[in-house]
């Protein structure tokens, strides 16, 4: 498995490469020959019925999974380190009698201060800081097991935009969010990519807002079946042969 | 101990007569603040019954130190609860067994070893009943300077640690994608509760031990908000119930470990009727 940071290859503005990707668990092949580019400041969407390995291939992308072939990052000016990745994983649960607030989950993971200590001062606004940028402010205080869907995915957002990420993955982000919720959540990372200028990589199974929010959409069942505009993608043979004779999803 | 001496000195409660007592008091204000955060993270990471557990593999470890007429049966034990809480770990981390069955293998195992062990060719059982429903009242000074160090010891790994357990403990993927050794995490929480539990056993009893490391936490769960509270309300719980019990079991002459378990449980019961329904 390769790893590496490069400064161009596919024009300055490729953000994430991917060659001859495979991913093998056990004997299981879930994975072959994965080709991909997503260009910077960029909303790719992935999609591909249940199985077809979009959560794997996002866990290779991530460095959770063993593979084979290339997967290599660049951004510009900073091609001698690690990209940094937000990623906010799928269908996120909390027990709902955590006694866990937003404020102490921000804190168990960017403060070195016992979060049982509760927040400091500067801590506190840094936070506020964070949920600002997903216009969630007033969540601070609630507790983490007791938030809608839309907002607990909100919360998540601003968590992996700190530190700001060079890409951001989500994994499932729509999934049991309602069509309002849908919208908003959709709309802040359309307006986040536009303001730090990050490339957006998504799973998702709801094809109605592809047209509006994707550059790219990318086909995967096991390997990249088809990928380009999303037009182009939804109208194709490969999108009707893997969804419409499976009776799967819906457009 | 000295200064512990002087202190009762002053106070004017006449159960403070006795140096027993004294020791007893002296005990459970160290162990209020240890399992009353310990007790936090084994309610919110679901580890109650692991606890539980735990304690019968002390008891193990304590049976066979014994046999082997070990100077220190308590080294041993240690030693045996730490296999015990990493050979768990390891079985959880690889089989598709809920978590709960896995303890109930563990903990009838160990249950059974112990007695096995005690018991081997004609032992007598009684000896070990110490250990089964413990005496506070009979806690040593060395005892008590020990309960001291494993106090510091805890807070000192909860302030480097906490965060990192906590995110583990209520969400691993997400505490894994932000780059914390999940398995590493649990795994050393586990072979924490092991130490703590085995050293404690054989001053305090299993009995107040399982009571002291789950009620407590539970109780707070009920009114809590925040981590913060969480922490306060299960420390201020723990001490408040041991203070009674040990009281209230001196002038009606009951036992304590059971009468500050009782007291726990009254503190859940009022929490759970001033339980949080809303955000």
């Amino acid at each position: 498995m390769k790893l590496f940071f490069h400064g161009g290859g596919c024009g300055d503005s490729c953000c994430l490469r991917v060659q001859n990707l495979s991913v093998k668990i056990g004997t299981e092949q879930i994975l072959h020959d994965v080709n991909m580019h997503v260009h910077c400041g960029e909303l790719v969407a992935l999609i591909g019925p249940n199985g077809a390995g979009k959560s794997t291939f996002l866990k290779a992308v991530l460095g959770q999974r063993d593979y084979d072939g290339v997967i290599a990052f660049s951004a510009p000016g900073q091609r001698d380190r690690r990209p940094r990745i937000g990623y906010v994983p799928q269908s996120p649960t909390f027990d709902p009698g955590d006694p866990v607030s937003v404020a102490d989950l921000f804190s168990c993971c960017m403060s070195k201060r016992p979060a049982f200590l509760g927040l400091s001062k500067a801590m506190r606004n840094k936070v506020l800081e964070c949920l600002e940028r997903v216009h969630g402010e007033d969540l601070i205080d609630k507790r983490v097991g007791t938030l809608s869907g839309g907002e607990l995915q909100r919360v998540l957002l601003a968590l992996a935009l700190e530190p700001l990420p060079n890409i951001l993955i989500l994994d499932e982000p729509l999934s049991g969010v309602d069509v309002e919720g849908m919208g908003m959540l959709m709309d802040m990372l359309d307006e986040i990519r536009k303001t730090y200028d990050l490339s957006i990589l998504i799973t998702t199974h709801d094809f109605s807002i592809l047209d509006k929010y994707a550059d790219q959409v990318v086909l995967i069942d096991h390997t990249v079946l088809h990928q380009g505009k999303p037009q182009e993608v939804l109208n194709s043979e490969a999108f009707a042969n893997t969804f419409h004779r499976r009776g799967g999803a819906t457009v | 101990m000295s200064i512990w001496h002087w202190i009762c000195d002053l106070l004017p409660l006449e159960m403070l007569r006795w140096g027993f007592m004294r020791n007893a008091l002296l005990a459970i204000l160290l162990m209020a603040p240890l399992f009353g955060i310990l007790s936090t993270m084994i309610v919110t990471g679901r580890m109650s019954f692991f606890s539980d557990a735990l304690g019968h593999s002390a008891f193990t470890g304590i049976a066979i130190g014994c046999i082997c007429g070990a100077a220190a049966p308590t080294g041993v034990a240690v030693l045996f609860s730490l296999a015990f809480a990493l050979l768990f770990s390891y079985v959880r981390s690889r089989s598709n067994q809920a978590a709960d069955t896995l303890i109930g293998v563990f903990s009838s195992t160990a249950v059974a070893l112990g007695i096995f062990i005690a018991t081997l060719g004609g032992g007598s059982f009684t000896k070990y009943n110490k250990y089964l429903i413990g005496d506070i009242l009979s806690v040593r000074p060395a005892e008590i300077g020990m309960l001291a160090i494993v106090l510091v010891a805890v807070l000192v790994f909860w302030s480097i640690y906490s965060n990192r357990l906590t995110l583990t403990a209520i969400h691993p993927q997400l505490a894994s994608s932000r780059g914390i050794p999940v398995q590493l995490s649990q795994t050393l929480f586990t072979a924490a509760i092991a130490v703590v539990v085995t050293l404690s056993i054989s001053s305090v009893g299993l009995l107040i031990l399982n009571s002291l490391l789950v009620l407590p936490g539970a109780a707070a769960r009920n009114i809590a908000r925040n981590l913060k509270q969480y922490h306060l309300f299960s420390v201020v719980f723990a001490l408040f119930s041991g203070i009674s019990g040990l009281v209230i079991s001196y002038y009606w002459g009951a036992s304590a470990g059971a009468t500050i378990s009782l007291s726990l449980a009254l503190i859940f019961a009022v929490t759970f009727c001033f339980r949080k329904v809303r955000a």
